[in-house]
C-alpha cells in the first residue's frame, strides 16, 4: 500500500525506460531475423534448384527421367534409373552390413563391457567418424578393393545361380565394395544414436528382468531391445540418409557405368557420383548441367524423405520414454559429435 | 525355504547367453577393425611420403619428375575453413541463443528447429550445388573462388553448431538466469554475462567438432573453389585444399602422385583428429556439458 503512494519509485523498480530496453529488443529481434533468414535461405536454394532442373525434366518428363535405364551424356540421353538404383543398392548394402554391427557394438558398450572400457570403446567407434570421406575413398580403392577382389570373385562364382549376385567378373570399383565402405562410414552415427537410446532404458526394468532370473542376454532381449526399437530404427534411417547422400567415397569406389550394372560385383553409378564426376564437362552443355541439377534434386528429395521419417521414429521413441523420465535424445547433436 | 526352490538356469539358456555375448563382442571387434586398418595404412603409406619438401612446396602438375608437395593445399584448407567458421559459428550460436532464450517452445522456434534438422540431413554435395547455381554460374565476383567454398562449408557446419550449442545452452541452470534477472539485469546482459560465459566451453567444443567436419568435406569444394596448384592468400581466386588435392591425386596413374595423396590424407586426418581431441579435452574440463 505504501509502495503505491510513491509511483515513481515503483516504476524504477519494475520497468526500464524505453531507451534502456533497446539493446534487449535489438538482441531479440536480431536473433529472430537470423533464424528466419536460415529458413528463407533453404527455401530460396530449393526453388533455384528446381528452376535449374526444369529443362531436363521438360525434355524427358519427371517419370521418364527417373525410370529410364540409360545415362549417356554424349548422346544427350539422360535416364536416371541406373543412378537412383545405384544409390539405393549401395545404401541398402550399407544398412544390411552396418546396422547389425553398430547395434551390437552399442549393446556391448552399454550393457556388457566392463565399466572401465566403456569410454575408450565409445571414443574408438566415434573416431571412425573423424575420418573424412575422401580418405575412406582413397583407402577403399587402394587397399580394401584389391584385397577383397579374390574373395568377391570366389563368392560370385559359388553363387553364380543367384541373379544379380553371382556370375560376373569382379571389377575393382563395384557396388559391393561401395556398400561395404558406406557401412563403415554410417557405423558411428547408428551406434551413437543406439547407445543414447539404450542409456535411457530405466534401470528398474533391467533389474526387474534380472531379478526374475533372466540371463544377461535375456535381459537385453526383453528389457533393452523392445524399449529402444524405434530409436534404433530412427538411427538406422539417419544412417541411410547419410549413405544416400555420401558423395566422394562413392564417386571413387562405384565406377561410372551408364546403365544399371548387371551384378553386385560390377561397376555402377550413383546420383551423387554422377554430379561429382560430370559437372566439369557438363558446364558447356546446358541440358547436361540441367540433368545433373535434376539428379541433385532427386537426391535432395530422397534424403529429405528418409530424414523426416527417421526423425519421426526417434521422436516417437522419445515420447514413449517421457513418462519414465527418459532424457531428451539429441538427435542432431549425437551425429554432430561423431560425424565428419 | 532354501534357495534351491528356484529353478536353476537351464544349460540351454546358459548356452544361448554365452553365445549371444560372444556375438555381441564379435560385432564390437568387427566395428573396430576398419579403424585399425585405416589408421595403419594411413601411417604406413602416408609417413613415407612426408618429407620437408612435402610441406614446403606446392603441387606443380608436371607429368614428369617431382610432382611437388601440398603446401598450398594445407594453407588453402586453413583459409577456407577459417572463413567458414567465421560465418557459421556466430550465426549458429546466435540461432541457438534465439531458440533457448527467446523462441523456446514457440511455433516459430519449432519450425526453425525442424529446418535445422533438415539441414543436417542435406548431403554436402547438394550444398555445393546450391552455391554453384546461385554464385558460381551467376559469376558473382568471379566464377570459382575460395570464399564461395567457404560459404558452402559454412552451410554444412551451421546445423551442427546450432544443435550442439542449443544442447549446451539448455544445460545452463535456470537458477543462474533467474538469479541475474532478480538482481535487475536486463535480458541481454543475462545472455552476454551469464549464459554465454557459463556455456562457453561447451560452445567451443561444438564449434571445434563442426570445424573438424567442415575440414574434411570435398564435394562442396569441387563446385565452388575448384582447386588450383599455387599458394594463394586471395580468397577471391581459385584455391587448393587438402580434400581436393587428395581427390585429384587418386586418379593419377603415377605412383608418386598417389603416394602424395596418402601423405595429404594423413595430414588431413591428423588435423581433424587434433581438433577432435582438443574438443573432447575442453568438454571434459567444462562445468556445463
Amino acid at each position: 500500500m505504501e509502495a503505491a503512494s510513491v509511483p515513481g519509485g515503483e516504476r524504477a523498480l519494475l520497468a526500464r525506460s524505453p531507451l534502456a530496453r533497446l539493446p534487449d529488443r535489438l538482441l531479440k529481434y536480431g536473433l529472430s531475423v537470423l533464424a528466419a533468414l536460415i529458413l528463407a535461405l533453404i527455401v530460396f536454394f530449393f526453388i533455384r534448384l528446381v528452376g535449374e532442373a526444369r529443362p531436363a525434366f521438360a525434355k524427358t518428363g519427371v517419370l521418364g527421367f527417373a525410370f529410364d535405364n540409360n545415362w549417356t551424356p554424349s548422346a544427350e540421353h539422360f535416364g536416371a534409373l541406373p543412378l537412383v538404383l545405384g544409390t539405393l543398392i549401395t545404401a541398402a548394402l550399407a544398412l544390411v552390413i552396418g546396422v547389425p554391427v553398430a547395434v551390437a557394438a552399442a549393446i556391448y558398450a552399454t550393457e556388457l563391457c566392463p565399466r572401465r572400457l566403456r569410454a575408450p570403446l565409445t571414443i574408438l567407434v566415434e573416431l571412425l567418424a573423424a575420418v573424412p570421406s575422401v580418405v575412406y575413398g582413397l583407402w577403399g580403392i587402394f587397399f580394401l578393393a584389391p584385397k577383397l577382389q579374390g574373395s568377391e570373385q570366389w563368392v560370385a562364382d559359388r553363387l553364380s545361380f543367384v541373379p544379380f549376385i553371382g556370375g560376373g567378373l569382379v571389377t575393382i570399383p563395384n557396388y559391393f565394395i561401395t556398400g561395404l565402405v558406406l557401412a563403415i562410414m554410417i557405423l558411428p552415427i547408428v551406434s551413437a544414436i543406439s547407445r543414447e537410446v539404450m542409456s535411457t532404458v530405466p534401470l528398474d526394468q533391467k533389474e526387474a528382468a534380472l531379478g526374475l532370473g533372466a540371463t544377461r542376454w535375456e535381459m537385453i532381449r526383453i528389457a533393452v531391445i523392445p524399449y529402444c526399437r524405434s530409436g534404433i530404427v530412427g538411427g538406422a534411417m539417419l544412417g541411410l540418409g547419410r549413405a544416400i547422400g555420401e558423395t566422394i567415397a562413392v564417386t571413387i569406389l562405384i565406377g561410372d557405368a551408364p546403365q544399371l550394372g548387371s551384378h553386385l560385383f560390377g561397376q555402377g553409378y550413383s546420383l551423387a557420383a554422377v554430379i561429382a564426376n560430370e559437372f566439369g564437362e557438363a558446364a558447356s552443355t546446358p541440358i547436361h548441367s540441367s540433368a545433373l541439377f535434376a539428379a541433385g534434386l532427386v537426391l535432395f528429395v530422397l534424403t529429405l524423405i528418409v530424414n523426416i521419417f527417421a526423425r519421426r521414429f526417434i521422436t516417437r521413441g522419445q515420447r514413449g520414454q517421457r513418462g519414465t523420465g527418459g532424457t531428451g535424445i539429441t538427435v542432431a547433436a549425437a551425429p554432430a559429435g561423431s560425424e565428419t | 525355504m532354501s534357495l534351491t526352490a528356484f529353478a536353476p538356469t537351464s544349460p540351454r539358456r546358459k548356452r544361448t547367453d554365452r553365445l549371444m555375448r560372444g556375438v555381441l563382442l564379435t560385432g564390437t571387434i568387427v566395428a573396430l577393425i576398419p579403424l585399425v586398418l585405416v589408421i595403419y595404412y594411413l601411417l604406413h603409406k602416408g609417413l613415407s611420403s612426408w618429407s620437408s619438401s612435402f610441406f614446403t612446396t606446392d603441387p606443380n602438375g608436371n607429368f614428369f619428375g617431382n610432382p611437388g608437395g601440398v603446401r598450398s593445399a594445407i594453407v588453402g584448407t586453413i583459409e577456407i575453413v577459417a572463413l567458414a567458421s567465421a560465418i557459421a559459428i556466430p550465426i549458429g550460436v546466435g540461432v541457438a541463443l534465439y531458440l533457448t532464450e527467446y523462441g523456446k517452445d514457440s511455433r516459430f522456434a519449432g519450425i526453425v528447429r525442424y529446418f535445422v534438422d533438415v539441414m543436417t540431413g542435406v548431403p554436402s554435395i547438394v550444398f555445393g550445388l546450391f552455391i554453384y547455381i546461385t554464385l558460381v554460374v551467376a559469376k558473382v565476383g568471379g566464377a570459382f573462388t575460395g570464399w564461395k567454398g567457404a560459404i558452402a562449408i559454412s552451410l554444412l557446419m551451421l546445423p551442427i553448431v546450432v544443435r550442439s550449442s542449443e544442447v549446451v545452452l539448455l544445460l545452463v541452470p535456470a537458477s543462474l538466469r533467474e538469479a541475474a534477472l532478480a538482481l535487475g539485469a536486463p535480458r541481454w546482459r543475462v545472455v552476454t554475462r551469464v549464459v554465454l560465459p557459463t556455456a562457453l566451453p561447451g560452445l567451443i567444443t561444438g564449434s571445434l567438432l563442426s570445424i573438424a567436419r567442415g575440414m574434411g568435406e570435398t564435394a562442396p569444394l569441387l563446385f565452388t573453389t575448384a582447386g588450383a596448384f599455387a599458394l594463394t592468400g586471395n580468397l577471391g581466386a581459385q584455391m587448393n585444399a587438402l580434400p581436393i588435392q587428395i581427390f585429384n591425386d587418386i586418379t593419377s596413374p603415377r605412383d608418386i602422385v598417389v603416394s602424395r595423396a596418402w601423405g595429404a590424407a594423413l595430414t588431413l586426418v591428423t588435423l581433424v583428429l587434433i581438433l577432435n581431441l582438443v574438443a573432447r579435452a575442453i568438454a571434459r574440463r567444462s562445468r556445463v556439458a
